[in-house]
């Protein structure tokens, strides 16, 4: 695990544990995502990655019953100290779930919320979030003529990338990715991919995965977790190459997991 | 080689099959001619005055005089009409907040305990029996009401009062259903934006839930409206348009259940009765329809 703290990131974990009661489900792990790259976190089911996910922008914060020790450092600052203000925090990260969730509200609506949120109550500016967002989200040009639907009208894909258009509608610098492809078509997902190659240009992504194909297309980091602990991270060519962990071979190869 | 089929043996299965299917269909009937014939019945009744012309439908729905015994009688059901309506919202009025909160509060803000402490709660409220409610209405809220305001204490506050706590837990436990089917991860994109746990509750998980929460409410309200004993007790039953809250009035329930001992079956007051619970169980159907359309489009 040498390659991990070595550089200091702007973001990075540092023996990040995360406990649920007495159960540790991630164990000391300390893991660098560089600025405009897509780091890939791959690994059986139960392995601990979501909760490693999710405790990037605090959000295990709200399941009763688990604790995180280590730290979570962002531009020098440790968010994961008590006394963080989780609120300012998560709009610095975003987050998309596995399944679309988008609010039951009309698709404008969806992504004025978390501006709305912060203060912004101008309609202008408020349009011009909301266009900007679709725009990066690559929906603008299917949904502009009927921004006041439901976004529950929308396909399963529209609806995972508003979802995405959301959390980027308050400008978060990082993007935590949870299995966000796995509820979609094989075109949907497509679209979706090519969506987080052309994000990675303005922002860090961490994106959880089942997919090996999909962890090998779009990421540039790859970190193989197995029960709790990070077994191997490293650059995705070579993960996916010349792994050196015996376990992650396997596991890539689909003969484990 | 093919080989045709047998036509399959009448086995045990089939026949334990058959009887299972016959006695649930044998049920099922039973229950639908029991409805209808109640429908029925209570509609032959309530609508005989109309049309022999003993009473005429804008007496009935329009008079304020209710006197029955008088020399020349008149049957205006208005006092009662109203008198319901009045107790039924005003009593939704007080306990849909209440409700609203008891149900967020166990669900949203103490999910931990809060569910623990207060289910047992609810469900104890639910199952006390009416004449409680009203024997405690009677010695607490009317005092309470006569002391602090101008009047006998009884009337339409006291039995809304009462009718609001009766038909507490019925929302607050539809309410909680509501919002603990929510899926879980709505709230969290909430929460991923930057969202306080207020804006979050406000913005999107009350609006969310909002046609179940209203389902909730009208059951309640179905619940107030079709009660009897407890209202009885308290309201005052006089025969009068209610004009102020704290006054003694009537409800269509407590009417029927005073009056129905004294009347002989087939007479006209005994039909104008009938006729007032025709308006109570059409309003159940009303209630129960407004409930469907709800649960119609809280599905999107």
């Amino acid at each position: 695990m040498g390659t991990a703290a070595a550089v200091r990131e702007s973001f990075q974990t540092e023996n990040l544990s995360i406990f649920y009661g007495t159960y540790e489900a991630v164990k000391g792990i300390s893991l660098p995502f560089a600025q405009n790259t897509v780091t890939a976190l791959i690994g059986p089911s139960g392995c601990g990655k979501s909760t490693f996910l999710r405790s990037l922008n605090r959000m295990n914060d709200d399941i009763s019953g688990s604790t995180t020790k280590g730290s979570i450092w962002i531009d020098g600052v440790d968010i994961n100290a008590s006394g963080t203000d989780v609120i300012k925090l998560r709009q610095k990260i975003g987050m998309v779930w596995q399944k679309p969730n988008p609010f039951y509200k009309s698709i404008y609506d969806n992504i004025a919320f978390g501006p709305k949120y912060h203060g912004i109550k101008n309609k202008k500016e408020l349009d011009q979030i909301v266009e900007s967002s679709l725009r990066r989200a690559a929906l603008w040009d299917e949904v502009k003529d009927r921004l006041k639907d439901s976004a529950l009208a929308l396909s399963g894909g529209q609806q995972q990338r508003l979802c995405i258009a959301r959390a980027l509608s308050v400008n978060p610098q990082i993007l935590l990715l949870d299995e966000p492809a796995s509820a979609l078509d094989p075109v949907s997902t497509g679209k979706v991919e090519e969506l987080i190659k052309e994000l990675k240009e303005e922002l860090r992504i961490v994106i959880v995965t089942h997919n090996m194909q999909q962890a090998a297309r779009i990421s540039d980091f790859t970190a193989y977790f197995y029960l709790g602990s990070l077994v191997e991270y490293d650059k995705t060519e070579k993960i996916f190459s010349n792994p050196d962990n015996q376990m992650t071979q396997e596991y890539i190869m689909g003969r484990f997991g | 080689m093919s080989v045709k089929p047998k036509k399959t043996k009448l086995e045990k299965h089939h026949i334990e099959d058959f009887i299972g299917r016959s006695y649930m269909s044998l049920c099922v009937l039973l229950l639908i001619v029991i409805i209808v014939s109640m429908v029925y019945f209570v509609a032959s009744k309530g609508l005989a005055n109309f049309f022999s012309g003993r009473v005429s439908l804008s007496e009935f729905f329009g008079g304020t005089k209710w006197a029955p015994d008088a020399d020349t009688p008149s049957y205006g059901a208005l006092p009662f009409i109203s008198g319901s309506f009045l107790v039924t919202l005003l009593a939704a009025l007080i306990a849909s907040p209440l409700s609203i909160c008891a149900a967020l509060f166990m669900t949203e803000i103490v999910p931990s305990w809060g569910k623990k402490l207060l289910q047992p709660v609810i469900e104890l409220l639910s199952g006390i029996p009416s004449v409680v409610y009203g024997f405690v209405g009677l010695s607490v809220i009317v005092p309470f009401l006569r002391d602090t305001f101008p009047g006998q204490g009884i009337g339409v506050a006291a039995g809304a009062l009462v009718l609001s706590v009766m038909i507490l837990p019925t929302i607050t436990s539809v309410a909680a259903d509501a919002l603990a089917a929510l899926p879980q991860n709505l709230k969290e994109s909430s929460f991923a934006l930057g969202a306080t746990r207020w804006q979050t509750i406000s913005r999107v998980i009350l609006p969310t839930t909002f046609p179940a929460i209203m389902t909730g409410v009208v059951l309640g309200m179905a619940r107030a409206f079709g009660e009897a004993l407890a209202v009885q007790m308290v309201i005052g039953n006089a025969p009068f348009v209610p004009k102020s809250l704290f006054e003694s009035a009537s409800t269509l329930t407590s009417v029927i259940t005073l009056g129905m001992g004294n009347t002989t079956m087939g007479s006209t007051h005994n039909n104008a009765l009938w006729s007032m619970a025709l308006v109570l169980m059409l309003m159940t159907f009303l209630f129960v329809l407004v409930v469907r359309m709800l649960e119609r489009r809280n599905k999107i």
